[in-house]
């Protein structure tokens, strides 16, 4: 049998992950409190919440897993689908509504090929978010990319910002 | 130093100490932060170095005379502006400041004492160039409590803080007084909650008080949720430790020894600053176990929310800090008496905390000095939308709208940015459980009572702006939507009667409406206010019972004559090809979606309007303007 | 005198005497404010809005969530609050699907009978329902979405009552709905199938699944003979189908409406019943007396079964292994009525009417189905055989009573109290009581172990041996006292759990409670129904010594062993695929190790066994050449730790155990 077809770490990252998910729920002491603290723990590890993992914590943690998945669909900070590597996040707060986020939103979502139920680009480069005010509306309309704010938006800048980064992670591969 | 005991005076706005220490400070809120200002501030420790002068950039008490100190601030007002950099002791404020502006600023300013011009701000009408905070007068008609330190203080150091009085006011409510004293004092000041209902805070503290211990909680509402308001951050962003020692001294008013900071993790720097604050006061031994050697213990948590506005609602919060899904349950029991795992629980907004410090600090009648008799102290505003100065303000509450708008705002501005007469339309304050405010109310007073009056509210503070281009039936309907989405799901008026409002509204604005939808409509919403469980679904009819009281026309022409008077609903838009103005170049044609544009080439085209879809793609890609509304 | 505290409804006062809300005393005074999601026995939750009241100075709030106070002026009928509760039901039925008249919970429906009160006539809003699939996994319930209030009534029962959460809410706003977890199908949760939130739920979104179609067709089969028998709590429920007042027994005229059907014998469940006891009395004192596997719990309910399979793996030595008296009743008969009735076996169909959806599962479990064939067929609740009676048209109270089938017809009083809880406590005390003092009881009632409450306790000392029983209903309350067991912290010889509350005549396929007095009313009517038979005892039932004397020889002997008893095993709470846990696709050139993290697995130390797992993995540079993952589940919960190496599956592993089982499938490779 052949053993030397080389994959990289991926197989390896299986149990790290579930290591890490085992240091959490270590953490926060099993506690059935810390609930949407250990999620968001997780999430930060997967970038989004895998059944299995659901599964897991509720079992640890001795809750029903219906609990743990009503949990996780409550919050919009939780995911059950695999995020983009890079989060958009629009600011449809009022301040960015009426200097016009919209137009801005619209023309990401052509940019990207994105709609209202499709949150990620196939190639999981990009997920594309709208969120309610990101605290900077004297800068309105802003977009956070990742955890960088970009101020006084145009759709024209946005696809810019979109583009250089698509081109630095093309260069990068 | 001391702090002084004095509220400044109205011209001390920016709440700049009297110090002759050469120091530059740098804005790192949110908004600087994202133009830049981290790199401004690496520029100035470089470039003080390069030009020989000792750079400091720790707090220090004395030793550093001669030195140039470089510090980072929270949010310093003008955020419209940035990136900010105030420089002291001359009191001089630069604005859009760049890395590459940075050298010129330490040669002229720091090694000649002169001003860099062009760095300053100009008035939006006179043009007129101000040199400082007490020139502009976007900040010197404010008058600065909570934000006294926000935009000089370094929010990452303890020890300015404490150098300024910090932590005096919670020693005293621990060491000097009881907690009766405590709930009294407050109840004199005639504080109320700054989050929205404007509660007396006194009165709240006194009911979970008198309940039995041992165990209660005290918890911080830092979950601000409402679209177009950030006044909350900024204040966690300026000066955290304010709001820790205001929890702080709550927690000994009615015998807690265990807090929350519930905070809105879509805000990454006030989390950081907030979980710094935490760490330090612990560390100096503020928080712990044997509060200021009182024997009493208190601790703090941080708990990071998860995106649902509807956890701003206080059981909601509740039962997300339990982990459980942020769904309200019916009050009574209030908190007070039966709150976090049962136990009697306060919950204070961020800024009614921040007052607090305050207040014990300087005692209840500085306090009550400025507002009025029924809402006395200040409340800090978010300015934002169609207005020249955008940014965070604090003024006394019975300030009236239009000192607001016009003199501290700067008047309302076009689409293009620029100040202009008469195209105020209208102020939505309150954000989604708030009203409008029209050019009738510019003498209204902003303070609990009026407000309520005309079917608006304080709500957190979010003060939006709107000229005569915003269409104010889609104001509405962005409210209902947003509502929509947050509402939790749990009672049927808000789950189904939002959903039902926002079809509504719909059929409004895509010219499906008739005689009958306004009166559904207004019925619908008094049901969804009276009768919804909790504060959000009470209050989420708001924006439209107001809308239509001050601006039933504009429904009645988007409803009747099936036209926005705007002309900013692209449903009701009919676009047509003006034949003069097309050069019959096609573009448009390559654009439609939907194969609407016809036309020979060289020849005006036309578009039939039974197959538009009124994307607007035409509009965009025509050079020459020539697709224009039509009758 | 001090002067009696009242609040003012409606202009009358009325005295507060302990109510816990507004609701409890509006209705006190004869005021039927609706309600969807108010319960006594749950808690409050204040999401349907219907029960809203004026409270003078303080506005609308709602009654279930006020407490009472002196003086307070209410209105409970404004304008404005008509408009409220109209506007409410309103919202609710533009986003229901509008089947009524084909919906099974038509005639009990609550949504459908306020809007008729409330003189919803029209519904003014769009229709926004947007059709979702029903779920019909579940052998025992329907979940139809698209007919859910969210009134949450089913999320608190299985919740407070059940302590299962089997379903939840899930998403928010408009969005929010009831689900299983991950969004499942209900028969792939952890569900015990007792049917409550069926019961709770006043629409049609959760309903006990019918089997009438089977039984209509085999009825009408002229080959086969079908048969029913009907268990205790049944025949004095049936009636309320029919209008009657709740706790009316009705034995007599159910036997008549049966074989008026078509049936070609009616027996009684408990007979079997009658067989359930002494088999399990003989079992209990053989246990007490050698002090082993004590406590023993019941086994007669299958949602409690099921629920100590998935939760409680250390406990099943102690549940006692006879069949519950449905299963006794379903292999006996396959064993000898083919004979007596001259019917090939196949061509038996035993058909059960059950109070109980719980029962459809048991019967489907495959230990009741020898070489593929069901000892009983088809389970019907009472709900069920209450709507064939109306379908065939029969005038049920106007029926002639006739008897019961011989011999499987005849019944003590110890077999009919089973329905009710505590029922089969005081069986098997009137059994094993007689037993140990070798002589016969003077009075056959024992009262200590009655009562309503959720979890009971009683005691009895025989020749000075005291034996200790605990009686719960309510699975929440069987969890409390297995912990207890589980920790080696309880003194009880025997536990009686049910898990419908009161009991089996509180069982989710009796007919819709129209109030809380029928549970009530049912559980008087055993006592009573015990009372007007002749023999109270099992062991005085002639055909049963008969039985065991023609049919099963020794009370538990082998051939009793065979037909009576059973054995239980670990369960998946939740099944479904196994997931792994890490990422990536699995490589057959590898070797693949797979350490169950299942909740078994878990408390026994799965977790440390992979760290241990990978560690050596990683220590001997092998990651090319095996996985090691985290899985759900290798459902061999009962001997956990399960490891699974390549296709060997290793139980009750520990690292060396696994360590030397990777060397030795490494070494098969090469």
């Amino acid at each position: 049998m052949e053993l030397t077809q080389s994959r990289p770490p991926a197989a390896a990252s299986g149990p790290d992950k579930f290591d890490s998910v085992c240091a959490i729920l270590e953490r926060y002491s099993y506690q059935p409190a810390k609930l949407i603290p250990i999620l968001q723990a997780v999430q930060n590890e997967y970038r989004y919440l895998p059944e299995g993992v659901m599964t897991y914590v509720a079992t640890a943690l001795k809750v029903p897993p219906a609990r743990v998945f009503g949990v996780a669909t409550f919050y919009t900070y939780f995911a059950l689908e695999p995020k983009g590597k890079h989060v958009l996040r629009l600011c449809d707060g009022t301040a960015c509504h009426v200097k016009q986020s919209i137009p801005i939103l619209e023309a990401l979502r052509r940019h990207l090929g994105l709609d209202e139920k499709n949150k990620t680009t196939p190639d999981m480069l990009f997920t594309l978010d709208t969120v309610a005010c990101l605290g900077a509306c004297g800068l309105a309309p802003v977009l956070m990319v990742d955890d960088v704010v970009h101020s006084r938006m145009t759709p024209a800048a946005a696809v810019k910002l979109v583009d250089k980064i698509r081109t630095r992670e093309q260069s990068a591969n | 130093m001391q702090a002084t005991t004095e509220l400044p005076a109205k011209s001390a706005a920016a709440g700049v100490p009297p110090s002759a220490a050469r120091r530059v400070i740098v804005c790192s809120g949110t908004g600087c932060k994202a133009n830049g200002s981290e790199q401004v501030y690496a520029a100035f420790t470089e470039a003080i170095a390069a030009a020989g002068l000792p750079v400091v950039t720790e707090f220090k008490h004395e030793g550093h005379e001669g030195a140039v100190r470089v510090t980072k601030s929270g949010c310093q007002g003008v955020c419209s502006q940035a990136p900010l950099v105030t420089l002291l002791p001359e009191k001089i404020l630069y604005m859009r400041v760049t890395p590459d502006d940075v050298a010129e600023i330490v040669r002229e300013t720091l090694g000649a004492g002169r001003v860099v011009e062009r760095l300053l701000y100009r008035t939006p009408v006179e043009d007129k160039a101000c040199r400082g905070p007490e020139q502009i007068p976007f900040l010197n008609r404010q008058t600065h409590v909570v934000l006294r330190d926000v935009g000089y203080l370094d929010p990452e150091n303890l020890k300015e803080y404490i150098s300024l009085g910090g932590y005096e006011a919670a020693r005293k409510a621990f060491t000097a007084m009881t907690p009766e004293q405590l709930c009294a004092e407050i109840s004199k000041s005639g504080l109320r909650g700054r989050g929205g209902g404007g509660f007396p805070t006194g009165r709240k503290w006194e009911a979970a008080r008198v309940q039995p211990g041992p165990k209660k909680y005290v918890i911080c509402n830092a979950d601000e949720g409402d679209p177009g308001a950030f006044m909350n951050c900024s204040v966690m962003e300026g000066n955290p430790h304010s709001v820790i020692e205001g929890l702080m001294i709550a927690a000994r008013a009615i015998g807690a020894d265990e807090a929350y900071v519930y905070i809105r993790a879509e805000y990454p720097l006030a989390v950081k600053r907030m979980r710094q604050a935490v760490t330090d006061a612990e560390n100096a031994g503020f928080l712990g176990d044997n509060v200021f050697g009182s024997g009493l213990r208190v601790h703090c948590e941080l708990k990071e929310g998860a995106g649902a506005f509807v956890c701003g609602e206080e059981t909601a919060m509740i039962a997300s800090i339990e982990g459980q899904r942020g769904m309200p349950r019916p009050k009574p029991p209030f908190p007070a008496q039966s709150g976090l795992w049962g136990k009697p629980t306060i919950i204070n907004n961020v800024e009614t905390l921040a007052q607090v410090t305050r207040i014990i600090r300087d005692g209840a009648d500085v306090f009550r000095r400025v507002g009025t008799a029924t809402a006395p102290g200040t409340k800090t505003f978010s300015l934002t939308g169609h207005v020249a100065n955008t940014g965070l303000i604090e003024v006394p509450f019975g300030t009236t709208l239009g000192e607001v708008v016009f003199n501290i705002g700067g008047g309302v501005t076009d689409d293009s940015g620029k100040v202009t007469k008469d195209c105020f339309k209208a102020v939505q304050i309150g954000g989604p459980s708030g009203g409008c405010l029209t050019k009738d109310h510019v003498n209204l007073p902003l303070d609990y009572d009026s407000l309520r009056g005309v079917g608006a509210m304080v709500g957190s503070g979010g003060l939006v702006v709107m000229n005569q281009r915003t269409c104010i039936v889609s104001i509405a309907r962005f409210f209902m939507d947003f509502t929509q989405r947050e509402s939790c799901g749990k009672c049927v008026l808000c789950r189904e009667g939002t959903k039902q409002m926002l079809v509504l509204l719909d059929n409004i604005l895509e010219g499906r409406a008739d005689e009958t939808t306004l009166p559904l409509l207004e019925k619908l919403a008094v049901a969804v206010q009276k009768g919804s469980l909790c504060g959000l679904g009470k209050t989420a009819p708001n924006p439209v019972l107001s809308t239509l009281r001050y601006f039933r026309a504009e429904y009645e022409a988007h409803i009747f004559a099936k036209k926005c008077p705007t002309g900013r609903c692209k449903a009701l838009v009919k676009w047509v090809i003006d034949e003069e103005k097309c050069k019959g170049c096609t573009a448009c044609v390559k654009v439609c979606p939907v194969n609407a544009i016809s036309g020979e080439k060289k020849k005006p085209h036309r578009i039939d309007s039974a197959k538009c879809i009124k994307c607007g793609e035409c509009v965009n890609t025509c050079k020459f303007a020539a697709v224009v509304q039509g009758a | 005198m001090i002067k009696q505290a009242t609040v003012t409804i409606d202009g009358r006062d009325v005295p507060i005497e302990g109510e816990r809300n507004l609701l409890e005393l509006v209705r006190k005074a004869h005021i039927e404010l609706p309600t969807f999601c108010y319960h006594s026995e749950l808690s409050i939750y204040g999401a349907c809005r219907l029960c809203l009241v004026q409270v003078e100075g303080r506005g609308i709030m709602g009654a279930c969530s006020t407490p009472p106070e002196p003086g307070m002026q209410i209105r409970t009928s404004t304008l404005e609050i008509r408009e409220i509760r109209r506007i409410t039901l309103e919202l609710l039925l533009a986003n229901h699907e509008g089947s009524c008249p084909t919906c099974t919970k038509s005639a009990d429906c609550k949504l459908q009978a306020l809007a008729r009160r409330l003189g919803v006539e029209k519904v003014r809003f769009k229709a926004l329902h947007q059709p979702a699939p029903v779920d019909d996994s579940s052998p025992s319930i329907i979940r139809d979405p698209n007919k859910c209030v969210l009134c949450g009534d089913c999320v608190r029962v299985c919740n407070e009552i059940q302590g299962i959460g089997a379903i939840d809410f899930a998403y928010r706003g408009s969005q929010a709905a009831v689900l299983p977890a991950f969004g499942k199908n209900l028969g792939d949760v952890e569900c015990v199938n007792c049917g409550q939130c069926a019961a709770f739920c006043p629409t049609g979104a959760l309903t006990p699944k019918p089997e009438i179609e089977g039984v209509w067709k085999a009825l009408n089969d002229p080959k086969k003979k079908v048969v029913a028998q009907i268990a205790p709590a049944v025949r004095v429920a049936l009636s309320e189908c029919f209008g009657a007042t709740p706790g009316e027994d009705t034995t007599g005229r159910m036997v008549a409406a049966i074989k008026a059907l078509g049936f070609a014998a009616v027996y009684d469940t408990s007979f079997t019943a009658d067989l359930t006891v002494i088999e399990e009395a003989t079992e209990f004192l053989q246990r007490k007396t050698k002090g082993e596997r004590l406590p023993q719990f019941t086994s007669c309910c299958p949602a409690w079964v099921k629920y100590a399979e998935q939760y409680y793996p250390e406990l099943l030595p102690n549940l006692s292994s006879c069949k519950s008296p449905q299963q006794m009743f379903g292999s006996l008969a396959k064993d000898i009525l083919p004979k007596q009735m001259g019917v090939m076996r196949q061509d038996l169909v035993v058909v059960s009417i059950m109070p109980c959806t719980a029962k459809k599962f048991e019967a489907r479990r495959p230990e009741f189905a020898p070489d593929g064939e069901r000892d009983v067929d088809f389970v019907l609740t009472t709900q069920e055989l209450g709507r064939m009676i109306q379908e065939a048209g029969l005038d049920f109270r106007a029926m002639e009573p006739e008897s019961l089938d011989m011999p499987l017809g005849f019944h003590t009083g110890a077999g009919v109290i089973f329905g009710n809880s505590g029922g089969v406590s005081e069986a098997v005390l009137r059994y094993a009581v007689e037993k140990v003092l070798g002589k016969p009881l003077d009075k056959v009632d024992f009262p200590q172990v009655r009562g309503e409450g959720g979890l009971r306790e009683a005691a009895f000392t025989l020749n000075g041996t005291t034996v200790k029983i605990a009686i719960v209903h309510g699975l929440a309350n069987a969890k409390i006292v297995a912990d207890k067991v589980k920790a080696g912290v309880s003194d009880y010889d025997l536990i009686e759990v049910m898990t419908c509350p009161g009991g089996c005549i509180g069982g989710a396929g009796q007919p819709v409670p129209k109030n809380g007095q029928s549970r009530r009313a049912r559980t008087r009517s055993l006592y009573e129904n015990d009372k007007n038979l002749p023999l109270h005892k099992s062991q005085d039932n002639p055909f049963i010594t008969q039985c065991y004397e023609r049919h099963i020889g020794e009370v538990g002997g082998e051939k009793a062993h065979h037909l009576l008893h059973t054995h239980y095993q670990n369960r998946r709470r939740l099944s479904g695929p196994e997931i792994p846990l890490g990422e990536g696709p699995a490589s057959a050139a590898r070797v693949q190790v797979k350490v169950c993290a299942g909740t078994a697995c878990f408390v026994r130390g799965s977790q440390k066994l992979l760290h241990a797992l990978t560690a050596y993995v990683e220590e001997r540079s092998l990651q090319n050449a095996v996985d090691v993952r985290a899985n759900f589940c290798s459902e061999q919960c009962g001997n956990g730790p399960t490891v699974i190496i390549g296709e060997d599956v290793l139980q009750h592993c520990t690292f060396e155990i696994a360590r030397e089982a990777l060397d030795q499938a490494l070494a098969v490779q090469k």
